[in-house]
């Protein structure tokens, strides 16, 4: 994000800017963008781009090059005919995308905007709605477990449903297990969310707030006509958030159960076939390729759109 | 620490702040050289001996890991090698061991056998043993042989421990209810509606993980078809889409009305927990796991009886016993070494050494001193000298690409919608075939 803003911001000056520097600041800056562009190729296109490719051959990983088969389309023709546990899986992540548009997005907002009003004790309230973010996603799936284990969790033993005939199967009914997950997801989500957007008020200028109020403008038309345009850079960085974290959802499913049994989700199928002891490695490439796909079509779009609006302002 | 030091102090005397970062980058490179040194130091300080054997592990956690080290302290003595371990996280290490093999991987280590030992000897990933073979034959029956060799009949295994799956309950529960062991389908079923009217849970079943259903699967398997359709099927992924196993499925719906409720939400910790706390009649189970949660004093509570006869064709002649133990790497740095390691690890006293006070596993050797087990192990070793055939696990009968991704899966599919039997079972079928066609 920073580095795009960065160098579109950079844009109309440009010409004018570079005739000032040196050889020594243009060797400088080449090395310093140079490097980590180097590094950001060869970690992260390059395999993708290889995992793209891998994707139209069958390969079990053992062997080099001349032990790929090509296969074609065959991998993809195998995920949308009679791979049963693919489509699950899109609606997972599609249902997650929506779970986090719907409920942290707006609510995060709502905790930001109230904490941002110098509350007594906003520091400890927005500490403990931030701590969730601080906990690696694996001890949140653990939490899961422990809130919501059939037998031995917290939610069915104060609602008295872990006995043999009224017991509610939190974590093994496949449709109700995402809704768990899902929920202790938002409860991570929301704090993150929060600090996204009270990062952002605070740069908000609290005169224009003053202004509007002045001006006889309630709180909910201050709010939407001074404040949410002002907020406009962290949304955009809130709705990639978003994005990011609903596609890469993983670990609290695979500590539950690896991601299957209702919990399917695409990162949890390329790993069950890419990682393992024999693996498929064409057949987790072209599951991989697809989520690259979901991936960029959220967000190129959105990423585009936004930033053809600030150059052309 | 001290070029850090003196670049930041550099930048006092009014240097330019590239100079700095110069001196930084130079920082750094200078304090990376020693360390990376250091490491090429000492991994080639490791093989200059003979007398070490590397051997990788699957045994990081606390137990196992050591039991084999006061085996390895005795291996030093017995026979004056010194093994060089790395202690890798069980799931973990199976998970790369492709990538393993083809590294760099120690001499000897930790694996399993069935398809997933003969699958890697066919990928010419391991060295055969032989050798060994000549010297430990005469300590092992002829099913562990046949469970060692690869398809080429190569013997490219030893096995050390291994576990029965069977019927397990408490035997104080049984005494006070009076129940007797069944030994057909009929007095199995019987015993299981009895159990229910005594407000028991006839059958703790635990499946979150999804493999634990897979020894229900191989054992009615083995019942109604037999071991060589069993075998079969697991090996070649044929005939998925048979009326064989479509009757499998069939019975096994006779059985989940008597499973632990929410059974797709436990462990399979919690349902053997249903069996010690008396709250479940019986499980279907390896002793390897139950055996953990009966320990102490209830060691000689826990009984088992072998998974009741379902077609007197077969009867009770198969056990799904999974064997574990060594493999020698493809080009091990100390071949002779490794050779002289397994023949001691393949001898009984190393692995009763080995067992200790572990009361869920038993010696694959034979001449243990049998006094020293607990009650299940004495009755694990009947059960198990009584089967004409050994299967090992489905994850470990067939092609690990297929056992977990699909069949997994499959199953827990089925125990949620029974009568989805058929469909699922076609679908099982097109990716079986897909699998085998292009795994080779």
């Amino acid at each position: 994000m920073n580095h795009l803003a960065s160098i579109t911001l950079s844009q109309p000056g440009r010409n004018r800017r570079l005739r000032r520097y040196t050889k020594r600041d243009r060797a400088a800056l080449t090395l310093m963008g140079g490097v980590p562009l180097l590094l950001s190729l060869a970690f992260v296109w390059l395999p993708a781009l290889a995992t793209v490719a891998l994707s139209f051959f069958n390969w079990t990983g053992i062997g080099g090059f001349s032990d790929m088969k090509p296969a074609g389309v065959n991998n993809y023709r195998i995920i949308f005919s009679i791979y049963p546990e693919f489509p699950p899986a899109i609606e997972h992540n599609l249902l997650w995308l929506l779970v986090f548009f719907v409920i942290p997005a707006p609510f995060g907002l709502f905790l930001a905007h109230q904490l941002n009003k110098q509350l007594r004790g906003s520091r400890i309230y927005q500490s403990i709605l931030f701590l969730p973010v601080v906990l690696s996603l694996a001890l949140v799936g653990f939490m899961t477990e422990l809130v919501f284990s059939p037998t031995q969790g917290l939610v069915n033993n104060l609602t008295g449903h872990a006995g043999q005939h009224n017991l509610i199967d939190w974590l093994g009914n496949p449709s109700l297990n995402i809704w768990a997950v899902l929920i202790m997801a938002c409860w991570r989500q929301t704090g993150y969310v929060m600090i996204l957007f009270l990062a952002g008020l605070k740069s908000v200028d609290p005169s224009l707030q003053e202004a509007a109020s002045l001006d006889g403008a309630n709180e909910w038309q201050s709010f939407r006509h001074v404040v949410w345009p002002a907020l406009r850079p962290i949304n955009i960085v809130v709705v990639v958030v978003t994005v990011i974290e609903s596609l890469r959802a993983f670990d609290i499913v695979y500590i539950i159960n690896q991601g299957t049994n209702g919990l399917e989700l695409l990162s949890t199928l390329i790993t069950a076939n890419i990682i393992g002891e024999t693996s498929r490695i064409g057949f987790g490439s072209a599951l991989a390729t697809i989520l690259l796909v979901i991936s960029l079509a959220f967000v190129l779009p959105y990423v585009y759109t936004t930033f053809r609006k600030d150059t052309r302002s | 620490m001290t070029t850090f030091h003196s670049a930041s102090s550099s930048s006092t005397h009014g240097l330019a702040r590239r100079t700095v970062l110069k001196g930084a980058f130079a920082a750094a490179g200078v304090a990376a050289l020693p360390t990376l040194a250091a490491c090429s130091s000492s991994k080639s300080g490791g093989g200059e001996a003979s007398t070490v054997v590397s051997f990788g592990s699957n045994a990081a956690v606390p137990e196992p890991k050591g039991a084999y080290q006061t085996l390895f302290a005795a291996a030093k003595k017995s026979t004056g090698l010194t093994i060089d371990v790395n202690w890798v996280d069980h799931n973990t290490f199976q998970q790369n061991i492709t990538t393993y093999l083809q590294g760099n991987p120690q001499d000897v280590f930790n694996w399993f056998a069935g398809e997933r030992m003969q699958y890697f000897a066919g990928q010419g990933l391991v060295s055969n043993v032989n050798d060994v073979w000549d010297k430990i034959g005469g300590s092992y029956t002829d099913a562990m042989k046949a469970q060692s060799k690869g398809s080429d009949g190569n013997y490219y295994f030893v096995p050390f421990d291994y576990y029965p799956w069977a019927v397990f309950y408490s035997k104080s529960l049984w005494a006070s209810k009076g129940y007797q062991e069944p030994t057909n389908w009929d007095d199995f079923i019987t015993l299981a509606k009895k159990m229910k009217s005594d407000n028991l849970i006839p059958l703790a079943f635990t499946d979150k993980d999804g493999w634990p259903a897979m020894g229900t699967f191989d054992y009615l398997n083995m019942r109604i078809n037999g071991y060589q359709f069993h075998i079969d099927l697991m090996r070649t992924g044929q005939g998925w889409a048979s009326s064989q196993v479509a009757a499998v499925f069939d019975q096994w719906k006779q059985l989940i009305p008597y499973y632990s409720p929410g059974f797709l939400g436990l462990t399979w910790q919690e349902g053997a927990n249903q069996i010690l706390n008396k709250q479940a009649g019986m499980m279907v189970l390896g002793l390897d796991q139950i055996g953990t949660i009966f320990t102490g004093s209830n060691a000689d509570d826990l009984g088992f009886f072998a998974f009741p006869e379902i077609n007197s064709t077969y009867g009770q002649d198969s056990v799904e016993a999974p064997i574990d133990g060594f493999m020698v790497a493809k080009s091990p740095k100390n071949s002779a070494g490794a050779g002289k390691l397994l023949e001691y690890l393949g001898t009984a006293a190393a692995q009763q050494l080995w067992l200790g006070s572990n009361p869920a596993d038993i010696a694959t050797a034979s001449g243990v001193d049998t006094s020293k087990y607990t009650k299940p192990q004495t009755a694990a070793i009947s059960l198990i000298n009584s089967a004409k055939h050994l299967s090992q696990f489905m994850d470990r009968d067939t092609l690990p690409s297929f056992a977990d991704p699909v069949m997994l899966p499959a199953i827990q599919k089925f125990l949620n919608s029974p009568s989805d039997a058929a469909s699922i079972l076609k679908n099982v079928d097109a990716q079986a075939k897909t699998i085998w066609a292009t795994n080779g």
